[in-house]
């Protein structure tokens, strides 16, 4: 199978090459999702902290005051990975981190699948059209 | 930590709002999707997959910005930098997807705001920048490093605009508007820094192992060898 112009750019490489890149970086993300994951701070981050200005908030919970975040309603999914662990598991570590393999699988399933479905096929509509131009 | 939420949730913003930003994000997906088709071939299909994913772990990695506040990866400039500003913006929107209907993170009726914000804005403010800076600054990975970061700061505070906007449009709370602007372009230029350190790092890395896979880099790469700081195979080939 040929191979669009602009590979030429970087030289010829084997098909492998990129194969292991792409290994190495998913598995790069597997551990940052499976692992570093667990020393990621637990402060709210801006827009939740923005959302609690001028509301008191104790152990989590909003006591007084008014702010954005009183108007926040359930999660409608929720399901047995909500908030980034596994329901049931009771190790928060190998919760988060279970959850987090779990979650770069499938978001590289889904956005693999999904472009590798909608790439363009190289040169056929091109060669089909000029073929029709002749006929 | 018993609730992580990083994104929009349901209920802060009114439902003509969310319903108007969710048809916005769907138009814009589509137009995404066909202008990306045209640069999506055999390689850059799995290397979009994988800035998906890669995206997806690195939000998870809260880091603290100011006393009790972090700040995470948002990922735009990440996305445009790599593979472009369309599949960019695909990128982003799936991992927000996911997030929303698997994770519970962000509402499904927030996600046309979300995605407004984060994937459409934030990449779009990403791209722009990263187009112009590479035309001023030296073709070096200094050059890049430099592009990264400033982009990035940008779109994270771009992002956070957005968030303004729609609140300004159709928040349900009684919070004064000046105030919330200002807390999120605050916070969010520091969150920025994160970004930019993230996305810098990330890019120069792979601009040193695969250059030919930084799309930002196709029809300008880096000068060639001699200089400080520049890459050596570019023009060479082969190498890496």
């Amino acid at each position: 199978m040929t191979d669009s112009p602009h590979q030429g750019v970087g030289g010829h490489r084997p098909r492998a090459k990129l194969r292991a890149f792409l290994l190495a970086g998913l598995l790069l993300s597997l551990l940052l999702a499976g692992v570093v994951s667990n020393f990621a701070s637990s402060q709210p981050d801006g827009l939740e902290r923005v959302s609690q200005d001028g509301c008191t908030v104790e152990n989590e919970e909003i006591v007084g005051g008014e702010c954005i975040a009183q108007a926040e309603r359930e999660h409608e999914v929720g399901g047995p990975l909500a908030d980034y662990g596994i329901s049931g598991i009771d190790n928060s570590f190998l919760s988060t981190g279970l959850a987090g393999v779990l979650g770069v699988l499938l978001t590289a399933a889904v956005a693999g699948g999904l472009f590798w479905l909608v790439r363009r096929r190289d040169g056929s509509p091109e060669r089909s059209g000029v073929t029709g131009a002749r006929s | 930590m018993e609730h992580l939420a990083l994104h929009i949730s349901n209920g802060i913003l009114n439902t003509p709002v969310w319903v108007g930003f969710m048809a916005v994000a769907a138009i814009a997906l589509v137009i995404c999707v066909q202008r990306g088709r045209r640069d999506l071939d055999d390689r850059l299909a799995p290397m979009a997959g994988l800035v998906a994913a890669f995206i997806f772990a690195v939000q998870m990695l809260n880091f603290p910005v100011l006393p009790g506040v972090s700040g995470h990866l948002l990922g735009g400039t990440l996305a445009a930098l790599l593979v472009g500003p369309w599949l960019g913006a695909v990128c982003v929107s799936i991992v927000l997807i996911v997030q929303a209907l698997v994770f519970a993170d962000g509402g499904v009726t927030a996600l046309g705001l979300n995605i407004t914000n984060m994937a459409l804005l934030g990449t779009a403010a990403g791209y722009l920048l990263i187009a112009a800076l590479l035309r001023i600054l030296p073709r070096t990975l200094t050059g890049l490093a430099v592009t990264s970061f400033v982009a990035s700061v940008v779109s994270v505070v771009v992002a956070a605009l957005g968030f303004v906007v729609q609140y300004a449009l159709g928040g349900t709370t009684d919070v004064s508007l000046g105030g919330v602007a200002a807390a999120m372009v605050g916070v969010h230029l520091a969150i920025g820094v994160g970004e930019g350190l993230i996305t810098a790092a990330t890019v120069v890395t792979v601009a040193r192992v695969r250059p030919d896979l930084v799309y930002a880099l196709r029809r300008a790469p880096l000068a060639p060898a001699g200089q400080p700081g520049s890459i050596t195979s570019v023009s060479a080939g082969g190498a890496a």
